[in-house]
This record gives structure tokens, C-alpha cells and sequence, in this order.
């Protein structure tokens, strides 16, 4: 198994940290990973990314160009990499935030209303927390108990208190979603 | 075996310095580097050891020619700009043979140019550098795990040799984050004794000079013997090289670092079509491994050198072919990355000249 | 008005017109954090420049710092610099194209720490040009690095524990260092919080161009400023941090001016 994924949006979407649970999920579970994020002071207030990479084989490239699932915040982010989806992957998107829905038939796309059930939480902040368990809902990776045990190895201490809330989110977020989509 | 981390490369490289018995480290911020400043700037308070952010590049190799001639274990890095400014003090600390360990995590140039990754440096670090002559041994990591490892190889390598040592590594290794495990490690079972060193003339020895002046010319070229001479015993022992599939291999990756990496998923993706590719890494840029590259080299029918420059590496590669078979290359400038679909369509659209377009036999067209 | 604002003011109702962006400040969208202060010097820096009618005399050095990509909105033939180098850039453009007006446009970490001998040797020699100094106290381009001027105490990326005296000494006040050597003509520290702050900024740049044309030496204008994002502080939070922890450290107000015979002689 490797998992290429991408995980595009503006900077402080909390693209980043989505990413890195991902990553600290896999190391949790044993798995080879690897998490390459987009850099520099071009990411103040403008376009963040990050690949993670998932597989029990160690990881050849950190760095690919077709993903097996991107998760798009926002729509400068969908356009650039709706066409990097492998065919038969996986594109999930951040309901709202999105004018020009993708067009592809040959990969299946979900929209997820990540935005609206974080404000619904009251706090926009988890909204990442809601993708990630709507993609881990949709894509195994890893179990949705680890991206909790991750939370514990990402967050610095003092936003430990946050936890049980981001627990919430990721519930909330694989509820809006109908069900594990296996990739072919 | 220790615990299983998570780490930037960056990060990575300064734990495992103060892992490996860093005394002090002097550095000046530059992306993508300036975490390890900010790491060991946290850690160091708490872990022993010094810890100073210099006004400039200059000052920190400076600072680092003066901590090491005073025989303390000590460490720089930076990132393309700031290694350029380094040279001078790079090319005393050299002439001076004082061990050190310093790092340029590149990023794409010349000029100011970009903070993306680039091996665009590897002239500078494997032909000198600065001016007069003299070599760093330098150490090309391709994963996190490498970007650990290579501080203490390259700390006790300094010591041996009394030589600065280099680790070239690029923005994505400095800022991505992959498993690493630190391995067991005494500093003070390794760290050898420095009698040449600054600390103080006591009364059982002759005072100890730290330079690089010798006026009269037949007293620098002395010590210009002495350096190569040192150079000499570092290319017979120290080469390291990694081989990744390369036993049926018919064709030939060439790569070092990040573009290793890239080349190890086209060597699987070429593979699915059923191209035997297998790759050469140099894991020491220098001294480089002409001599196993060429004995690879006769049973290829064709080698691809990969590199994030305009094509630097791969004249140490012609050199360790010596025409043995042909030689392409293909890269990516200032920051840019090839992917590797686009690395395996190169090397096809080579094999094809090379196998000849209707897919004869090579010895046809030898 | 200058003559290129009423150009400007034309187009617009004059009655309506209240405010209009300086001719020589290019109409692109910046790439500073909301609330910093270098937008705000941009603005009043080619304001000043409309207003002397000076812009095709010119010349401007943009240094390494968030202010790199200054030549992308100052609409002045500008150099781009290597990282604490502008003086010496400037120095090298002053000497063949005296009659022009010559900046640099500087950071602290670009001026202070890695330039520190390019300025004060720039100084020394008395270089007829204007350096714009802006000191926020932090590197904000590298994220949040601490500057050779950062407060005591002060925490930053590179200083977790806090600023301490002992290992990374006590903030640089180089302006007034500056105004010690004979070849500075004139330095003075201002800020940009506040409309009256900007009113007196502007005129201290205005004085600093016109003693450009006496070629009598150095003109320094330093910006107390902010970095919101360095700081981690909201625009207003960090324009409040500065009034407490910056501007008690680097007091606004002129340094070193010019006598009546220095303007007369
Ligand atoms: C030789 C060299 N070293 C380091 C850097 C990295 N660098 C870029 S900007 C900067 C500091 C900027 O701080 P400052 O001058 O205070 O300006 P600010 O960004 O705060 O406006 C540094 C260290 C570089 N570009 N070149
Ligand atoms: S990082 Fe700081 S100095 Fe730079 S643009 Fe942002 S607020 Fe201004």
C-alpha cells in the first residue's frame, strides 16, 4: 500500500496540521511516512500545501505530482490540483468554499461541509479536523482512534484541553460522509 | 534500538548534533534552514553547550575557525547565500586543518534567488569553494534519517582527518518530515584528543598556533603537501556510495539527494514497464565514487544522471565513466523539481537513441 | 498638492477627492501582513517623492528583509541588494550618478547586524545619501528571528527563553551610534502609528532629500515599526506593544541635526 496525498488551501486553514496527523497517524500505526509541506514567506496569507505520503514500503519520492487523493480548502488549490488526482482517486473539497465545483468523471469527488459543521462546533478553527475525518471516513488511512493519539503528539501542551473538541470534529466529519470508498 | 521520532530534517540534523556532543554552534537565521538555529536554541540552555546567533555568516565561521583551533566540537549552517559568504573562513579553517562541521541546506540560485530546493551548489562544495587548494569531505544526505546519521559520521570524520567537514542537503530535506531514530552514541567515548588546540600553553608543551600563514613559499607548499597528502588517504578510505537495484540493471540512474529520491520512484515506475533501471548514489560528493561507478558502467547501456542544477554532478560521473557508455542528463533550475514521470521520459527518449529507434539490440549500435 | 496629485485629483471629483495613492507608488497589491509598517512607509516615501517632484532623479536600494520585493511597488529605478550590502550599493551609485537621489530602504537585521560595517562606514565617510531605517525588532521576513534590536526579554523564535542580556547583549540603538561619526549630517527617529507620527515622518524625509542637494553627508531616517506577525500580535496589539517596549528603548524624535552655519556653509 502507498497512499499519495495532497492537501492544498490558504495558509492558517490548518492545511499543515491536517497533514501532520496524517503523518504522525501512519508512524503511530508503523507505517513508513512522509509529510513535505510548501515553505517560505509566500504562505503569509496566500497558498499552503502539504504531501503526505502513507505505505509500508519505505518512501521513495517525498515529492510526486499525481496523488491518490487531494483535499482541496479552497479553490485556487482544487483548480491547480483537480488534475494531479490519479484516475480512480479521491477529491475532497471544503463545501463553501468552492465556486467552480471539479468537473472530472473518473475519480470520485466529495464535498464535505467542513466549514459550516466547525462553525456548528463553534469553532472555525477544527474545520480541518472535520475534512480529516470526513477523508479518513473515506480513505482508511489510518484509524480514526490514531489521528486522536496524533492530536496528543501535534498539538503543544497547552492546547491539550482542545482535544476532546477536535475528537468531536473528526466524529462529525466522517458522519458527512456515507461511506469508506476503496480505491481501485 | 531507540525511539522512533518524527522529525523535519533540519530538526533532525540539530538533535542529532547535540546527540553527537556539540559544544557550540554559531549560526545566522536563513531560510530553509533556520530552524535548526531555532532548535538548538531552545535545547541548548536546557542540554549544555553553546549557543550564539551571529550578526552575520561571516562572523559565525569565523566564530567556528575560533572554537575549533580551541578544540571544541563545533558546528555551522546555512543556506546558499550565507555558505558563499562562509568561503574565506571555510578556506583558513581548512588550511589551518581544523575539524569542524558545517551544513548548507541549498536552496535555488545564484543570486538571491529562491528559497526552493536546488542542488545548485555542489561546484561550490566539491571544487573548492573558496580560494587556494583544498577539499571538505562532503556528505550528501537523501532522507531525514541520512541528515541525523551524517552529524556524527561527519563529526568523528573532522576529528580524524582534522578537516572541515560539509553536509549538502536541500530546502525539501530541511523542511519535510520523515521517521528517524537516533542510534547509540558516546560523545565522550568518541572525541579524540586535540593537542594541537588552543587551550592554554601549560608548562609540558610548546605553544600551540592556530594559522594559515606560512610567508615563504617553500613552508606553504609544505603544508599544501601535507593537505593533499591527507586528501590522498581521505579518497582511498572514506567513499561511500549506495546501490538501489542496480544487479540486472541495463539502464543507470545517476543521483545524489533529494534527486535520488525522485529517481527511486521513476526506477519503480520504470520497472513496471519492464526497463531493468537501478540507481548510483554517492552518498560522499567528495571525495566522489569514480571507481565503482565505472565498473557499473560497462553493464549498463546507458546512464542518466538526475540533479536539481544545471548539470554539475554529473562531470564527476563522465569522469568515473570515462566513456564507458553514453552519458545523458537532465535537471531542473532554481528551485524547481522534476517529477518522476518527467525523469523517466527523459531516459526513455535516451534509451531509445541509444537502442536505436526500432529497438535493436545495443551491440548493434556499439 | 504636487503637481502629478493634482493630475491625479483631476479625475476624480475634486470636491470628493480626500485621499489618492501617490503617482510613484505602483498600483499592485502588496505582499506585507495587514497593519505592518513598511506599507505605510512606502506611501509616505513616494508621497514625499511626488511632492518634490523627484521622481525620475531617483534612485533607490531595496535590501534582503520583507522589504525585498520593494522595488516591485516604489515606481523609481531601484538595485536590489545582497543582505546588509545596500549602502555599499549605494556608495557604488553615488559615485557615478552624484546628481541623482539616492535610498536604501533597510531592516534592522539587514542594517544592524550583517551591514553593520557597510553602514557605519557609509556614515564615516560622510556618503551623501538617505538611509530609511525600519526598526521593528525582529527578522520578519526569515519568521520571527531575534534582531540585534529586539528588546530584553523579548521572546522570539531564536530567543524562546527571552532576550537575555548576557549571551546576546543589549538591543543596538544604531542610529544614535550613527550620529556620533562626523559624517552623519542628519539622523532622526520617527514611526508610522499615527497620523501625527506620519505627518512628522514625512517631513523628516522631506528635510532628508532636500540636505541630499547641500552634499554635506549622511541623512538617517529611522522608522520605530511594527511586525504583527513577527510579534504574534494583532495590527492594534502590536502598535500598543510598540509604544510600551519599543519606543521606551528607541525614543522618537531627532538625534542629530544640522546647525544653521552646516546649512548655510
Ligand atoms: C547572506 C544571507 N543571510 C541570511 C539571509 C536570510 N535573511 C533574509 S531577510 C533576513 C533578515 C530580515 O530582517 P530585517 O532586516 O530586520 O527586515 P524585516 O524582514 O524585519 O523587515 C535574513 C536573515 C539572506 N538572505 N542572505
Ligand atoms: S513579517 Fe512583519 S515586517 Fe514582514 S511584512 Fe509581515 S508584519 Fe511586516
Amino acid at each position: 500500500m502507498t497512499e499519495e496525498t495532497i492537501i492544498a488551501g490558504f495558509g492558517g486553514q490548518g492545511v499543515l496540521s491536517m497533514g501532520m496527523l496524517l503523518a504522525y497517524g501512519g508512524v503511530i500505526e508503523n507505517q513508513e511516512v512522509s509529510w513535505m509541506p510548501s515553505y517560505g514567506p509566500e504562505m503569509r496569507g496566500g497558498t499552503a500545501n502539504c504531501i503526505v505520503i502513507n505505505g509500508d514500503e519505505p518512501i521513495s519520492s517525498p515529492i510526486v505530482s499525481r496523488f491518490d487523493s487531494v483535499v482541496a480548502f479552497n479553490q485556487p488549490s482544487l483548480d491547480k490540483f483537480e488534475a494531479a488526482v490519479k484516475p480512480g482517486g479521491l477529491l475532497l473539497y471544503e463545501e463553501e468554499a468552492i465556486l467552480n465545483p471539479p468537473t472530472r468523471t473518473d475519480i470520485t469527488i466529495i464535498a464535505v461541509p467542513a466549514a459550516k459543521a466547525a462553525i456548528e462546533l463553534k469553532n472555525q478553527k477544527v474545520t480541518n479536523l472535520v475534512m480529516l475525518g470526513a477523508f479518513l471516513k473515506a480513505k482508511g488511512i489510518i484509524k480514526p482512534q490514531t489521528a486522536v493519539k496524533a492530536l496528543y503528539k501535534v498539538l503543544p501542551e497547552r492546547h491539550h484541553k482542545l482535544i476532546p473538541l477536535n475528537e468531536k470534529a473528526l466524529k462529525r466529519g466522517a458522519e458527512l460522509v456515507r461511506g469508506e470508498i476503496t480505491a481501485n | 534500538m531507540s525511539e522512533v521520532l518524527f522529525m523535519k530534517g533540519n530538526e533532525a540534523l540539530a538533535e542529532a548534533a547535540i546527540r553527537a556532543g556539540l559544544d557550540a554552534y554559531f549560526g545566522y537565521p536563513i531560510t530553509p534552514q533556520s530552524e535548526i538555529l531555532e532548535y538548538l536554541t531552545a535545547q541548548i540552555p536546557k542540554r549544555g553547550g553553546v549557543v550564539l546567533q551571529a550578526e552575520s555568516e561571516v562572523a559565525a565561521i569565523n566564530m567556528i575557525y575560533g572554537a575549533a583551533g580551541a578544540g571544541s566540537r563545533v558546528m555551522t549552517t546555512t543556506s546558499s547565500p550565507g555558505f558563499s559568504l562562509m568561503q574565506e573562513g571555510i578556506s583558513y579553517i581548512a588550511s589551518a586543518q581544523l575539524p569542524c562541521l558545517l551544513a548548507n541546506v541549498v536552496r535555488g540560485g545564484p543570486g538571491l534567488g529562491t528559497i526552493q530546493p536546488s542542488q545548485g551548489d555542489y561546484f561550490q562544495a566539491t571544487k573548492g569553494g573558496g580560494h587556494g587548494d583544498y577539499y571538505m569531505i562532503v556528505l550528501a544526505p537523501s532522507t531525514v534519517q541520512e541528515m541525523a546519521d551524517f552529524v556524527y559520521l561527519g563529526f568523528d570524520l573532522a576529528d580524524k582527518y582534522r578537516t572541515p567537514v560539509m553536509i549538502l542537503a536541500d530546502g525539501a530535506l530541511g523542511q519535510g518530515m520523515e521517521k528517524v531514530t537516533f542510534p547509540d552514541y558516546d560523545p565522550a567515548a568518541r572525541k579524540i584528543a586535540k593537542p594541537w588546540a588552543t587551550t592554554g600553553k601549560t608548562p609540558d608543551r610548546e605553544r600551540n598556533v592556530i594559522t594559515s600563514l606560512y610567508l615563504q613559499p617553500e613552508k606553504m607548499e609544505e603544508l599544501n603537501l601535507v593537505l593533499q597528502k591527507k586528501y590522498n588517504t581521505i579518497r582511498q578510505n572514506e567513499i561511500l556510495w549506495e546501490e538501489y537495484l542496480t544487479d540486472d540493471a541495463e539502464v543507470l540512474f545517476t543521483a545524489f539527494g533529494l534527486a535520488a529520491r525522485i529517481v527511486r520512484k521513476t526506477i519503480q515506475l520504470a520497472r513496471e514497464k519492464g526497463i531493468k533501471a537501478g540507481l548510483f548514489r554517492p552518498k560522499t560528493v567528495w571525495p566522489f565514487p569514480y571507481k565503482c561507478l565505472n565498473e557499473l558502467a560497462h553493464q549498463v547501456d546507458l546512464i542518466q544522471d538526475i540533479e536539481l542544477n544545471a548539470g554539475q554532478m554529473v562531470e564527476d560521473v563522465r569522469l568515473g565513466v570515462e566513456g564507458a557508455t553514453p552519458v545523458f542528463f537532465h535537471g531542473r533550475m532554481g528551485g524547481m523539481i522534476p517529477t518522476p514521470e518527467e525523469v523517466l521520459e527523459k531516459m526513455e527518449a535516451n534509451l531509445a537513441t541509444v537502442r536505436g529507434r526500432n529497438g535493436r539490440p545495443k551491440e548493434d549500435v556499439r | 498638492m504636487s503637481e502629478k496629485g493634482t493630475v491625479v485629483a483631476e479625475k476624480a471629483s475634486e470636491m470628493d477627492l480626500v485621499y489618492c495613492r501617490p503617482e510613484s507608488l505602483l498600483d499592485v497589491r502588496m505582499h506585507y501582513c495587514p497593519g505592518c509598517g513598511h506599507t505605510t512607509t512606502h506611501k509616505i516615501l513616494m508621497e514625499v517623492i511626488d511632492q518634490l517632484n523627484i521622481q525620475e532623479e531617483t534612485i533607490g536600494v531595496a535590501p534582503v528583509g520583507c522589504a525585498v520585493l520593494a522595488y516591485e511597488y516604489l515606481n523609481v529605478d531601484m538595485h536590489q541588494a545582497a543582505h546588509g550590502r545596500a549602502t555599499a550599493v549605494a556608495t557604488g551609485i553615488k559615485a557615478v550618478q552624484p546628481d541623482k537621489y539616492v535610498f536604501t530602504y533597510q531592516g534592522d537585521g539587514d542594517l544592524a547586524a550583517i551591514g553593520t560595517a557597510e553602514t557605519i562606514h557609509s556614515a564615516n565617510r560622510g556618503e551623501n545619501f538617505l538611509i530609511i531605517f525600519i526598526n521593528n525588532g525582529i527578522y520578519g521576513m526569515t519568521g520571527g528571528q531575534m534582531a540585534p534590536t529586539t528588546p530584553i526579554g523579548e521572546k522570539t523564535a531564536t530567543s524562546p527563553y527571552g532576550r537575555d542580556k548576557k549571551t546576546a547583549g543589549a538591543p543596538i540603538d544604531i542610529t544614535n551610534l550613527l550620529a556620533q561619526l562626523p559624517g552623519t549630517f542628519y539622523a532622526t527617529r520617527q514611526a508610522v502609528h499615527s497620523a501625527n507620527a506620519v505627518r512628522k515622518t514625512k517631513k523628516a524625509l522631506i528635510k532628508a532629500f532636500e540636505y541630499q542637494k547641500l552634499d554635506k553627508g549622511l541623512c538617517i531616517v529611522e522608522v520605530v515599526s511594527n511586525c504583527p506577525s513577527g510579534w504574534k500580535l494583532t495590527p492594534y496589539e502590536s502598535n500598543e506593544w510598540m509604544k510600551e517596549h519599543m519606543m521606551t528603548i528607541y525614543p522618537l524624535g531627532d538625534i542629530k541635526t544640522p546647525s544653521k552655519e552646516d546649512l548655510l556653509s
